[in-house]
């Protein structure tokens, strides 16, 4: 089964989203991630989304439901790499994404997953 | 002259909507044609979005259908128009669909909605037993 891979980094996990998901692919990954976070005792999560040229209400109800799971799991969560095309189309698209932390690149989300997690 | 405001139109081949896999190729047949009419990153964005919307609508809630492409010239003026059949149960209330945070179905109620915000024009056609069809046009601006 076709599978988005989670890399560890100490104590974080480390996400790269390089395909264009279908909606399948995300829960998966959803699934999988929540997992890995109690498998892997992680304290965070950084999710790079710098290679998606549309994130949708799907999509975007996916990340802010790895946000919500990863907290109640004691993870904290960033997502970093948005486009800006991405970023005017959700939010008139009506998204927001209230509640998950994003950084502009990885190096800044994992500054950010350092200094909360310490 | 009439001839400068003849409204030309080039169709694609329906785009079969069964699965989510067919969304995927959606959403690059449109980016597609918005790049042939030279769309700007937004504009592209923009237009792939809601055919993400409007696609994934017709299969959740129609059980499947088509989307049709189309390349819109009228004069000078260039967009692309989309359109989202299926012969599913149809939408009983339209108004209500339309509605920001509706659902009948678990979703977050954005798709028609928020496919509407991000087009120049959006028509939807709908009634019990009849199926549904949307669509909608995005023109790039002078």
């Amino acid at each position: 089964m076709e599978r988005i891979p989670i890399l560890r980094m100490g104590r974080f996990l480390l996400v790269t989203i390089q395909v264009d998901m279908h909606d399948q692919l995300a829960l998966t990954l959803q699934d999988d991630l929540t997992q890995r976070i109690v498998t892997d005792r992680a304290k965070g999560v950084l999710i790079d989304i710098s290679s998606l040229d549309v994130v949708d209400s799907f999509i975007g109800r996916m990340i802010s439901s790895i946000a919500g799971m990863s907290r109640i799991l004691d993870a904290q969560t960033v997502v970093v790499g948005m486009r800006p095309a991405v970023a005017i189309t959700l939010v008139e698209l009506g998204l927001d994404l209230a509640g998950v932390r994003t950084a502009l690149n990885v190096e800044k989300g994992m500054t950010l997953l350092q200094a909360s997690t310490d | 002259m009439a001839h400068d405001h003849e409204i030309r139109v080039e169709r694609s081949d329906p785009l079969a909507l069964k699965t989510g896999e067919d969304v995927v190729r959606l959403r690059q047949a449109v980016r597609e044609r918005a790049v042939a009419v030279g769309f700007t990153l937004v504009d592209q964005t923009k237009i792939v979005t809601a055919a993400s919307e409007l696609g994934r609508n017709t299969i959740q809630y129609g059980g499947g259908g088509e989307a049709i492409i189309e390349v819109v010239a009228n004069g000078t003026r260039r967009g692309v128009r989309l359109a989202f059949v299926d012969q599913g149960p149809g939408i009983a209330d339209i108004s209500l669909a339309m509605k920001e945070g509706y659902t009948s179905g678990g979703g977050l109620g954005l798709g028609l909605p928020g496919a509407r915000r991000l087009s120049d024009e959006f028509h939807i056609e709908s009634a019990p037993g009849k199926g549904t069809r949307v669509s909608i046009m995005r023109w790039k601006p002078y």
